[in-house]
């Protein structure tokens, strides 16, 4: 039996209540919004690439703290990021959090998602904003 | 039998005593006792409605109305007893005004497209409420979009009354039909739909009740109430799901083109012409749910010998417990508190989304539903993303609002700040 505490970390309740790079980003050049209709939870993206390299990235939405957490702990991974590794990282977090594999850094604290397959979306949904983002995708993204 | 944690609650001995027909609930989840807390979105059923579906596909399955064999004929007079069965239940004055459909979204679909389409212009106005399900919305958005109709809401006041004021001032000599929820399914909310609609026939405007979240838990007399439509759901019923009904007066479904084409719907068919059948036939083209109709026939059964009135009392009963208690939790909200309700409990908690609230209760056995619960509107409406809902049904107990008091109380301890 899956333990709550495996979900909701420590580090989940931290960039719940203090999400990291929240707001609108001034010099975005790509944005994208995600919505999961299923249950409400909301995200906008907002990226600043340039040369292929994520150089600044933040975010604005209503979520519960699982997508919230991993709207944050997101964008702090990204920075600095090469476009084709972003792309590696959402595969890398969507085998966490369906199968529970390994994923980079702090991003490991989503795995307890899991054992938790109703939330899996509400994990992903900022990852899929951020593959539309990059890939400039005009109608919003959900998770449908 | 499980074993019960406390002794029961003195009151709840009649609805310990139905809880034994319906096996499901005797299941664990997580490993705890379930709660199943989410009768809004479909409810369980008992062992007398399993059994007799069963018995339907073990003794006499075959195809209703066309065949000239035994079973054919066993089917056939099974079929039509349910459809006795909702009539009456409903107090409909004639068995040709019970039509069988899937649900009580391919009934409404049924109305907006069939007497929508042939009905509504260009500059008609059609009136729905601010808390309406998005099955008592969009197929007549779509009408609306096929025809030039519009759509004109009436707001709901903070407590998530209808403002009838408001009401009385969309109500004019454009509007043809009003359309509206008889209880909310976030809510709670009992409208007064006989107001409603002696309002609207005193301007000769037809009305249609959503009839999805009244059907198990109020008496409903479609004569006394004299609507012009009403539409509701098997399963919400303790009924088997893929059946439901829309009563129509006979007048106007008489006048109503049909809404699909095919067998059964017709008198003849040729190439050339074809003609169409009497009612109810002429709304029920193809193969039935057949299975689920006489199941629905069961369902009905199983409620009027409970009454109505015993159903009723014991719900209210919940309510008026658990509304109290839960009012009390600190940083609890709730969304939805007119004076009439049925035993619905919509609820926010600072600090806390509705899926989170969820997923912990979940672990505690209890199951809510979490989200917009098909009112993005109406949630709107409230600024919330959605609400966590608890909604009771006949065999629910005081025990079970206990434990969801004490699952509610887990999860704010899990998202201590």
């Amino acid at each position: 039996m899956s333990d709550l505490r495996d979900l909701y970390q420590e580090t989940v309740f931290d960039h719940y209540r203090r999400p990291r790079n929240y707001g609108v980003l001034a010099d975005a050049n790509r944005k994208a919004e995600g919505y999961n209709p299923l249950c409400g939870d909301k995200v906008t993206l907002y990226l600043k690439v340039e040369d292929g390299v994520i150089r600044d990235a933040s975010f604005e939405g209503a979520g519960c703290a699982i997508a919230t957490a991993s709207a944050s702990l997101m964008t702090e991974s990204l920075k600095g990021k090469r476009e084709e590794e972003a792309m590696q990282l959402l595969e890398d977090v969507r085998r966490m959090v369906t199968g529970g594999e390994k994923a980079e850094g702090k991003l490991q604290v989503l795995a307890g998602v899991h054992e938790f397959p109703e939330r899996v979306k509400c994990a992903t949904l900022p990852w899929h904003t951020m593959k539309a983002a990059l890939e400039n995708v005009g109608q919003p993204v959900s998770t449908q | 039998m499980r074993l019960l944690d406390k002794l029961t609650h003195p009151h709840d001995t009649q609805a310990q005593a139905w809880r034994l027909d319906f096996p499901v609930l005797s299941t664990r989840v997580h490993g705890k006792p379930l709660v199943y807390l989410d009768n809004a979105a479909t409810t369980q059923k008992p062992q007398a409605v399993m059994e007799v579906e069963a018995k339907y596909y073990r003794e006499y399955n075959a195809n209703v109305h066309r065949g000239i064999h035994a079973l054919s004929q066993l089917a056939t007079d099974a079929f039509e007893a349910a459809r006795s069965k909702v009539q009456h239940l409903i107090n409909a004055s004639s068995a040709d005004e019970i039509v069988f459909v899937r649900g009580t979204t391919e009934a409404i679909n049924l109305v907006a497209q069939s007497y929508g389409r042939s009905h509504l212009k260009a500059g008609d106005e059609i009136i729905l409420s601010g808390m309406e399900h998005h099955s008592n919305i969009v197929p007549w958005q779509m009408v609306c979009q096929q025809t030039g109709a519009t759509l004109h809401i009436v707001p709901i006041n903070d407590w998530g009354e209808l403002e009838m004021d408001a009401f009385d001032a969309l109500l004019n000599e454009r509007t043809k039909l009003v359309a509206v929820t008889h209880v909310s399914n976030s809510l709670g909310t009992i409208n007064p739909v006989a107001d409603i609609i002696a309002r609207a026939h005193a301007r000769n405007v037809p009305v249609l009740l959503d009839g999805a979240q009244s059907i198990a838990h109020l008496p409903v007399d479609v004569q006394a109430l004299d609507c012009d439509f009403y539409a509701f759901s098997g399963h919400k019923l303790y009924g088997p799901t893929g059946i439901g009904v829309l009563y129509g007066k006979a007048a106007l479904l008489d006048a109503m083109p049909p809404y699909q084409g095919g067998g059964d719907m017709i008198r003849s068919v040729s190439f050339e012409v074809t003609t169409y059948n009497a009612l109810p036939a002429k709304f029920e083209a193809g193969t039935p749910n057949i299975a689920g109709a006489i199941g629905l026939g069961a369902a009905v059964d199983y409620v009027t010998a409970i009454g109505f009135d015993a159903l009723v009392a014991h719900e209210q009963a919940l309510l008026d417990y658990a509304t109290p208690l839960v009012s009390e939790i600190p940083g609890l909200r709730i969304i939805g508190t007119a004076r009439e309700k049925i035993g619905v409990l919509s609820f926010v908690l600072e600090g806390m989304h509705p899926h989170d609230i969820g997923t912990i209760l979940d672990r505690e056995g209890v199951a809510v539903r979490t989200g917009h619960h098909c009112n993005m509107p109406l949630m709107e409406r409230y600024g919330v993303p959605g609400t966590a809902r608890a909604s009771f049904a006949l065999y629910n107990t005081r025990q079970e609002v206990d434990a969801l008091m004490a699952a509610i109380h887990k999860a704010k301890e899990v998202f201590r700040p």
